[in-house]
């Protein structure tokens, strides 16, 4: 397997110009003959699926929802960057370059980074221009706020619900399309296996989640926006649904899975109470710029928090980290809320916990203005606490948010297998080991919007493609090996409940491949996961038929999935004997606690490669240079 | 605390469904109303018995996969809160809970709790956009919307698209989902090229669907779980009727 990041020779700011220019381009005539498939319809694939359409290609777009607005982008709250500097506070797009590239800890690829932060202007103007109701000022223009990991404001936002306006704006774009026929929509369809003919991605094989019928559909390309993997832990933020199963086909299929050990913990999660939990919910890390983040000075200080006197807290990340604060990037907020509650100082009933308090806020600012910035955040977390944050602090935690690692994709956003496309979170492309908060939505629409339309027409206008029949022997095949599972998998009728299978790996993963990872802990969960593995696929019960709506089905080959993927995830860990943003390795640290990169071995991106059942996969090597932002230690001190 | 459940069991679109009872045990206060019914379906599986299937995703009240009739109330008892966001602590020990899927005949029933609710996307596909080609757009510091408009827009666009008001509405209408739609576009500058073909087109399509019309009941407000106002009915009838009768 060769990796070939084909970035564009010339200065950093003129790559993309360049690369556009160079590119190939199909015939307007020309395009209506391609038929390009999108899995996914979240920020990436609807964006994407949309403009393919508008530019007259024929789409195929696919989700397992009922309907594509549903797509887990829409629980994103904060906001997005863009490097507009509308307030004049200096920033600028080799700001929000450099912000991205140190904030992810130097394993992203810097050309990737500059043009998304380049693109990043035409977001927000496109997403004006669909209508998107972003918060506004008195004079009429457009409201920033401040997200961690940055000294600027540049987050444009929509109260606390910016990934479900921008979706929504994205999901118009793609109904319009779907009016005007351009776009075929497939909702309630899962893609199971990726066909791979000739060396090329030439379509999928899908799941009718209603019928169960399986189904082949033929591509001249195919995208993948399915979104990132942090199901794999069990609890995390994400939707019941996200899953890993389009790209872990795809990795089967040769598409190299790189950085899989590099997952985000956001700091600011709603504490676990019970073992019933079904899921962990995500309070937007918009809160830091008011809240103020503290634990009692005592151990296990079991006053109520109003009778803890202002001399008997501990504000840590003020005191580690005076310039930047509670604004810390999410990764070092994450890893310091841990290490107070793990050395006992932690609150809430289970003693993982720490405040975050708007006391002060609310006398500086009066209650009225942090209900305009926050209200629907508060009400949120009322409801689910039976707590007033007005009145008392909030109690968060770290939980699993966002993976940074995904399919290995080059400058183009292709995989290693030729044809095949990878948007949003699902590639791995632009955050390294850890992710700017207000970044996720910027990449997804970057690569939708911007990117793919004009990469995509370079690969068909400068590749030769036959015409793929019916009776191609690998449709049949592909098919056979599906309905094969499908039906291994029905019949196992064990003792277990698939949930409590994935619980089992999730904690597993958690307490070893978490906010905090050692060799020791990393080889007793590669010990451990082959075995819940076998325990799944003997033990698990999976009822009712597969030609029916069976979301007991569906949930199985999706924990099937992530019970190979933790694998993968532990083996990246493990060969990567350095600390970097969210990987953080006990024995590789400096003498104060914070990260210690190894720039010398480790300053690539892991690329690991299929090699078949029982095997190793390979790791291949992908280096990363840094010519324009100083390879240093991170330091928000 | 335990509760008696009865709940819709339906095969598919093609069998007659009806209530079954189950007991749910040791359900604690802190829990979700779906992760009671997770509960519930993990004691199911263990004897044997089919779980019940229902549309849930983002669990955090913002997807609007969710939606379910309980004891009679889209999204239950609590106010302005999707059923995924409801906990059990608003529930007494020993209560008896009826749980349904939507009742509309514009969302037919496809297994047990779970419903179709394509309309609402072909609704959307009537004008529920504003047409702007990828790359076309112009600098966002030009277009400039009063805060108050901003705002009022913001309020529409909240929508989940869960269909709350049409399972609570008597007639079965989709007045409250299509006007907040068509008031959020409409308001603001850059909706108003195409605002007279969007609420014709849109409140015709809402029709053919075989959505109920709107005698402001006012049902969908009150169970609404992001609160949208039945103001934007007024705006819609208002728009639609200007709109029919005058040209350009």
């Amino acid at each position: 397997m060769q990796l070939n990041a084909n970035i564009p020779s010339g200065p950093i700011e003129q790559k993309w110009d360049r690369q556009r220019f160079e590119n190939k381009l199909v015939s307007p005539a020309n395009k209506h003959k391609h038929n390009i498939i999108v899995v996914g319809s979240g920020l990436a694939g609807a964006s994407a699926a949309a403009s393919l359409a508008e530019l007259g290609y024929h789409v195929q777009c696919f989700c397992y929802h009922d309907s594509p607005r549903r797509a887990h982008s829409i629980a994103a709250q904060g906001g997005i960057n863009a490097a507009k500097n509308y307030r004049n506070d200096g920033d600028s797009i080799y700001r929000l370059f450099q912000d991205t590239v140190k904030g992810g800890d130097f394993r992203s690829r810097e050309a990737n980074v500059y043009r998304m932060a380049q693109i990043s202007l035409n977001i927000i103007d496109q997403c004006v221009a669909q209508g998107v109701p972003f918060a506004r000022e008195y004079g009429g223009l457009l409201d920033n706020r401040s997200f961690g990991g940055a000294q600027v404001s540049r987050t444009f936002y929509a109260r606390g619900q910016t990934g479900q306006q921008l979706l929504l704006g994205a999901y118009q774009s793609l109904e319009r399309q779907i009016d005007a026929r351009q776009v075929e929509m497939f909702p309630r369809m899962e893609m199971l296996d990726l066909l791979v003919i000739d060396g090329r991605a030439r379509g999928i094989v899908t799941r009718n989640l209603i019928t169960g019928s399986i189904d082949t559909f033929v591509a001249d390309a195919v995208i993948l926006a399915t979104g990132g993997y942090g199901n794999v832990f069990y609890l995390s933020t994400n939707a019941k649904h996200s899953n890993a199963t389009a790209i872990w086909r795809a990795f089967k299929r040769s598409a190299a899975f790189a950085n899989p050990c590099f997952t985000q913990i956001h700091p600011t999660c709603i504490p676990v109470t019970g073992h019933y939990q079904s899921k962990l919910t995500l309070m937007s890390e918009s809160l830091r710029n008011d809240g103020r983040i503290w634990v009692p000075k005592e151990k296990r200080d079991t006053k109520s928090v109003n009778q803890i006197a202002e001399a008997e807290r501990d504000y840590f990340l003020e005191r580690r980290y005076p310039s930047y604060g509670n604004l810390v990037p999410r990764d070092v907020a994450s890893r310091a809320v841990k290490e107070v509650c793990d050395a006992g100082f932690g609150v809430g009933k289970t003693g993982l916990g720490v405040y975050l308090d708007f006391t002060d806020a609310i006398k500086s600012l009066g209650a009225d203005v942090i209900r305009e910035r926050y209200g629907n955040l508060f009400e949120m977390y009322e409801r689910i606490t039976n707590e007033n944050p007005y009145e008392v602090p909030m109690r968060i935690y770290p939980a699993v948010h966002y993976t940074m690692g995904g399919l290995w994709v080059d400058y183009n956003l292709m995989s290693t297998i030729p044809g095949l496309f990878v948007l949003g979170e699902a590639n791995f492309s632009d955050h390294g080991a850890n992710r700017l908060g207000a970044s996720a939505l910027m990449q997804g629409l970057a690569d939708g919007y911007f990117i793919i339309p004009y990469t995509l027409g370079n690969y068909l206008a400068t590749t030769r493609l036959e015409k793929v029949d019916n009776g191609n022997p690998v449709i049949r095949e592909v098919e056979n090996e599906i309905n094969a599972r499908l039906t291994r998998l029905l019949g196992i009728r064990g003792k277990r409940t698939v949930d409590s299978l994935h619980q089992e790996v999730g904690k597993l993963m958690w307490d070893e491949c978490g906010m905090v990872r050692n060799a020791a802990g990393l080889k007793h969960a590669l010990a451990r996961i082959p075995q819940v593995r076998d325990e799944f696929w003997h033990n698990a019960n999976i009822l009712g038929e597969n030609d029916e709506l069976n979301q007991a089905l569906e949930k199985a080959g999706r924990v099937a999935d992530f019970l190979e993927l933790a694998e993968l995830m532990c083996l990246d860990a493990l060969q990567r004997e350095e600390s970097c943003g969210s990987h953080f390795r006990e024995e590789y640290q400096t003498p104060d606690g914070e990260a210690q990169r190894d720039d010398e071995h480790f300053c690539y991106v892991s690329a690991w490669e299929y090699a078949g059942t029982d095997k190793q996969p390979v790791l291949h090597k992908e280096r990363l240079s840094f010519e324009h932002v100083l390879l240093t230690q991170r330091s928000y001190k | 605390m335990n509760l008696t459940l009865h709940i819709w069991r339906q095969k598919n679109a093609q069998t007659k469904g009806k209530m079954i009872r189950y007991e749910a045990r040791d359900i604690n206060s802190d829990m979700s109303f779906l992760e009671m019914l997770d509960v519930v379906n993990w004691a199911l599986i263990e004897k044997g018995e089919e779980p019940i299937a229902f549309d849930h995703d983002c669990r955090e009240g913002i997807c609007g996969s969710c939606g379910m009739m309980i004891n009679g109330v889209a999204h239950g008892p609590q106010r302005g809160t999707a059923a995924c966001q409801l906990h059990m602590r608003h529930f007494k020990d020993g209560e008896t809970i009826f749980i349904e899927p939507w009742r509309s005949k514009a969302f037919p029933v496809i297994k047990d709790l779970v419903v179709d609710r394509s309309a609402f996307d072909r609704i959307i596909q009537a004008g529920g956009y504003i047409s702007v080609r990828s790359g076309a757009a112009p600098e966002a510091s030009t277009i400039l919307i009063r805060k108050e408009v901003a705002e009022l827009a913001m309020d529409a666009a909240a929508c989940i698209g869960c269909g709350a008001c049409v399972a609570a509405c008597p007639n079965g209408s989709a007045s409250l989902f299509t006007s907040a739609k068509i008031a959020h576009l409409n308001l603001l500058p850059q909706g108003k090229p195409e605002q007279k073909q969007r609420v014709l087109r849109m409140v015709q399509v809402m029709d053919e669907e075989g959505f109920g019309n709107c005698t402001m009941h006012r049902e969908c407000e009150a169970v609404c779980p992001k609160e949208i106002s039945v103001n934007f009915i007024a705006r819609m009838n208002r728009e639609y009727l200007v709109n029919s009768l005058v040209s350009p």
